[in-house]
């Protein structure tokens, strides 16, 4: 297991290095965007309409940050269960997000999808909401303020923790459950 | 009667949700200090390390623990002596209401058709129990949705028995792996009805981690089920390893002849509760 500092835009070269299990910091860009969000971004893109930020390259994270207390640029901003984007990713994949962050599992088509486009799939530690909001830098919402906390924001973060959870190459970290039958 | 201000209730309410969702229980706490130090896997060891560093984080910040701060669940005994004027629920939910905005949750709440935000966390799930007495007890906890969503309810034939049980929970923590945040807490609900079941399985997750049914059988059957869920070693977050599972408590109330209702209510790791009694 290697140990990574990558900047977004992340390129091919970079998500190409990248196996399950690698830890990765990741610094410059991301973008928040859970449920509603996605939704929002799918009917843009049925109606040809642009997209608040270029997909290309783009980092999403599945992220409803708690609000920001006065002095800080965000409240608690861990990651939320990724598989209710599963129903997006593929089609955002194929436009261009070089990764998603979250946690939990993510469907074939995603992972296909991620094996097809060169994307990768990180995982953040679910329920460190504080701690991980340090390295939140500055956050802004860019779209669809009015979902709240389901709004896109422009984040820019530094040596965000993460773990490779599914790879380009159909690696994945996560464990099997050991079931009798 | 013995009357208790509403204001009274709005105030403790809104001070129980910013401090359960900036305050790690200790009985957490003290789960989580045992993990990080005989976890098997590194990776797990390493997960317990930053939740336990997010604990001392959100209690110095006063950031929450979680930016999922939950819908926020009452579980009320109240005294039929007591009397609140105002009402007991308008009281609950203005406290919620002032918790939440005051404390910076995150408001989670929205209609499930449209998805429009109800804005300030509304409703309140308040679940009343009239007892006899005067006392008043009020018991909130901070429900996240990842876990819930891994939570089931199902109505097993009596024939299944315990074996069945087990079975269907086992298999149910298996499905979820790393989704709810483990290592989880289960609450497990036997028998009741259809709607009673998670009910009490929910109101099962107040209990400490660390305290022991009182009737033996059921805590005898607590720990065989904590044993074969952390069989499955999905580990902290699904990376692997022994601790998928803090605790299981199970309540159990007489059903139908005909039905053996079972629900499973998945709590994340960050099992955020609070009591206060008037």
């Amino acid at each position: 297991m290697a140990k990574y500092s990558l900047n977004t835009p992340l390129t091919d070269a970079d998500i190409e290095k990248l196996r399950a299990g690698d830890v990765v910091l990741l610094s410059g860009i991301i973008y928040s965007g859970r449920d509603a969000a996605h939704k929002k971004l799918a009917d843009l893109l049925d109606a040809g309409q642009p997209l608040p930020f270029d997909l290309k390259g783009a980092s999403i994270y599945y992220v409803g940050p708690s609000p920001a207390p006065p002095g800080r640029p965000i409240g608690s901003a861990g990651p939320t269960t990724s598989y209710r984007m599963d129903a997006f990713a593929p089609r955002l994949i194929s436009l261009g997000l070089k990764a998603s962050i979250g946690k939990g599992k993510r469907n074939d088509e995603v992972k296909a999808a991620m094996r097809e486009h060169k994307a990768v799939y990180f995982g953040a530690t679910g329920g460190a909401g504080a701690l991980l909001s340090k390295c939140i830098t500055a956050s802004k919402v860019i779209a669809f303020d009015e979902l709240g906390p389901e709004a896109v924001r422009e984040m820019t973060v530094k040596d965000f923790p993460l773990l490779v959870i599914n790879d380009a190459f159909g690696g994945e970290l996560y464990a099997k459950p050991n079931l009798k039958e | 009667m013995k009357e208790i201000k509403a204001a009274d209730i709005s105030a403790a309410v809104a001070r129980m949700c910013v401090s359960a969702n900036t305050k790690l229980p200790d009985d957490v706490r003290r789960k989580f200090e045992e993990g990080f130090k005989n976890e098997t896997t590194e990776a797990g060891r390493e997960i317990f390390r930053q939740l336990l560093e997010n604990a001392d984080l959100a209690f110095e910040t006063k950031l929450p623990l979680c930016q999922d701060c939950g819908l926020a669940i009452f579980y009320v005994e109240m005294g039929e002596d007591v009397v609140v004027p105002g009402g007991l629920n308008k009281a609950i939910t203005e406290g919620m209401v002032a918790g939440y905005k005051d404390g910076y949750l995150r408001k989670s709440s929205c209609d499930p058709l449209t998805r429009k935000n109800t804005g300030d966390n509304t409703p309140a799930i308040i679940h009343i129990d009239l007892v006899p007495g005067d006392k008043l007890k009020i018991s909130y906890m901070a429900k996240g949705g990842g876990s819930e969503n891994m939570s089931r309810v199902t109505m097993l034939a009596p024939s299944q028995g315990w074996a069945g049980i087990k079975k269907f929970v086992v298999q149910r923590v298996a499905e979820a792996g790393p989704n709810p945040c483990p290592p989880v807490i289960l609450g497990i609900g036997i028998g009741g009805t259809f709607e009673y079941a998670p009910k009490i399985a929910k109101k099962a997750l107040l209990r400490k981690l660390d305290d022991t049914h009182p009737d033996p059988k059921i805590a005898a059957m607590e720990a065989e089920l904590l044993a074969e869920v952390n069989a499955l070693g999905i580990g902290p977050m699904g990376l692997g390893g022994s601790y998928t599972c803090l605790a299981v408590k199970i309540a159990v109330e007489p059903c139908h002849i005909a039905s053996l209702p079972l629900a499973v209510n998945v709590q994340c790791h960050s099992a955020r509760h609070e009591e206060v009694e008037f």
